[in-house]
């Protein structure tokens, strides 16, 4: 009985996009390459010690190509970005941003929550991904602030230039954005 | 002493109070704040970040032009938007691809990104830019208080990158807060995310309510009676998500959040309402009467030989001070014909007859024990 028979585990070159590292290394770091696998990383992890994101093993995918099984793991959503990882890596790896790549990659292949979505569409639409409402208003005001802060909520111009590079940068699109409704696309 | 000041999103749209108080203090110390005018979210590093590495440079790249075309350096009081505006700067600069690419974008709404400003966190420029010295000189009120300091992420790391403190053991923060008198407690883990970050607390909040509750637990384990930051996200993930932990675990947490602005805030006497603490999920009541109940034991310590005249009743009434008085002075210092005196570590009249009967002196009471009589 062996499990080299078991098909499910083995890993073949059709899993494998020989791209998916260039990809990260482009976009991410560089450094990608030099990983050693001594799982430093997922030692300092508090997402490791609570969800099954392990980030070694993550960084380990992404070298041998295997985007698809990286990018359809919810668990790349698992890090807050805390850095611990990136500060007690030997190798001096840009670990967060390797992180962020792989999350670029998903996200433009459709794997993005629609809570993520909603955060995004709040910037589309105000210019804050956290929008001022009227009970903020009336207390900046009790308390001697202007009710508006000097920002895109205060300028209508400066929200439209916000605006015009979500556009551009083909933001909208990424999230299903309705500029019409005002909110992401059923 | 002059900064582009960049609020962001959480600080002025949900804890106004923390802006308030910083443009107090900085009003104090002599430091100019400007406003950049028409700034946006900066946007979220591990959120936008994590989206689109493109539209999170260009937005963020905006934001940064603005400052350019003032002249100044930015200050931001939030890490989030440090985190972001920060590496977003430092990367254009190194990258002439990518600033080529992101200036593109920025030409057709009229900019250019051109790397003339640097990214700076309120506490890094209080510490080094203003002085400790400096700061103590407008605190009025020494505070008794136990904190619990927060860190959080992206205002000391990438640490290679920013090179503020020492990752593992900073001590910046530590002694931002303990000029104010309060006493900066050691507990466990504390460099830990609060775990709101990355995009989880939208994504899946019971996972960051998990990182919180650790946090709350290694505080609670070091009697502390408050958490102080520097980073409105994590502020609301300790305030709100407070609520969240005890929904999801079934526990009774209270630990009441402070901002270093407000917790200069209440050294400079701003009462609890200017700094919207009393807006906020915990209730800080009980922090406000501890935080105080030192600065009369300080300030009362000279006059703990005139004790005995404690006991003779004034002989002048118009005001009822009930029990419950913590001697925090803010009656004094609000009492426009200085009819009020801290004796013993209370409130009380002063013989003359002086009260003109404003009521000044019923607002300033944190802990309205103080009416007027009829």
């Amino acid at each position: 009985m062996t499990l080299l028979n078991e098909q499910e585990y083995l890993i073949t070159n059709d899993d494998i996009d020989p791209t998916f590292k260039d990809t990260i290394m482009a976009n991410g770091s560089e450094t990608l390459a030099v990983c050693y696998q001594c799982g430093t990383c997922s030692g300092a992890c508090p997402a490791g010690r609570r969800t099954p994101y392990m980030i070694r093993r993550l960084v380990r995918k992404a070298i041998m190509g295997l985007k698809d099984e990286v990018i359809n793991d919810d668990a790349i959503w698992m890090c807050t970005t805390c850095y611990e990882c990136e500060e007690r890596c030997p190798r001096d790896i840009e670990i967060v941003e390797i992180v962020k790549a792989i999350r670029n990659v998903a996200a433009h292949e459709g794997h993005m929550a629609m809570a993520h979505r909603k955060t995004g569409s709040f910037v589309a639409k105000t210019g804050h991904a956290v929008p001022i409402n009227d009970s903020v208003k009336a207390l900046r005001r009790e308390i001697g602030l202007d009710e508006l802060p000097a920002t895109t909520h205060k300028y209508p111009q400066a929200l439209e230039e916000v605006q015009q590079l979500v556009k551009i940068c083909k933001f909208d699109e990424l999230i299903g954005y309705d500029w019409n409704a005002g909110d992401i696309k059923d | 002493m002059a900064y582009a000041y960049f609020l962001g999103c959480i600080m002025n749209n949900r804890y106004p109070g923390v802006e308030k108080s910083t443009r107090v203090l900085m009003d104090k110390l002599g430091v100019e704040l400007q406003e950049m005018e028409g700034a946006s979210c900066c946007p979220a590093p591990g959120v936008f970040g994590s989206f689109d590495k493109e539209t999170w440079a260009t937005i963020a790249a905006r934001n940064i032009t603005i400052a350019e075309d003032m002249g100044s350096e930015i200050l931001t009081e939030c890490n989030g938007c440090f985190g972001s505006l920060h590496e977003a700067n430092e990367e254009l600069k190194e990258n002439e691809e990518f600033k080529a690419q992101v200036n593109g974008s920025l030409s057709q709404i009229n900019r250019e990104f051109k790397g003339t400003t640097d990214v700076r966190h309120f506490a890094e420029v209080l510490y080094n830019d203003v002085g400790l010295d400096k700061i103590s000189e407008v605190l009025q009120k020494q505070l008794n208080l136990k904190i619990a300091v927060h860190y959080g992420c992206h205002f000391l790391k990438p640490s290679k990158k920013l090179q503020i403190d020492n990752p593992k053991r900073p001590k910046i923060l530590d002694e931002l807060v303990e000029i104010t008198g309060a006493e900066s407690v050691d507990y466990a883990d504390k460099m830990m995310c609060c775990g709101a970050g990355g995009g989880l607390r939208a994504r899946d909040k019971s996972v960051t309510t998990s990182f919180t509750k650790e946090k709350l637990d290694n505080m609670t384990a070091a009697g502390v009676d408050a958490i102080v930051d520097v980073c409105p996200f994590c502020h609301m993930q300790f305030d709100v998500g407070q609520k969240e932990v005890n929904e999801q675990y079934g526990t009774n947490y209270a630990i009441p959040v402070l901002h270093l602005a407000q917790l200069y805030g209440l050294a400079m006497g701003l009462s609890p309402e200017e700094l919207t603490l009393d807006k906020q999920v915990v209730d800080p009541s009980d922090l406000v009467s501890k935080a105080y109940s030192a600065a009369s034991a300080t300030d009362a310590a000279p006059a703990a030989d005139a004790a005995p005249a404690a006991d003779a009743a004034p002989a002048y009434e118009k005001l009822t001070i009930a029990d419950g008085c913590v001697g925090c002075g803010l009656c004094v210092d609000a009492c426009p014909v200085n009819h009020l005196e801290v004796v013993d570590g209370k409130a009380q009249e002063k013989a003359e007859d002086t009260c003109v009967g404003c009521g000044l002196c019923v607002n300033a009471c944190p802990v309205n024990v103080i009416t007027l009589k009829e």
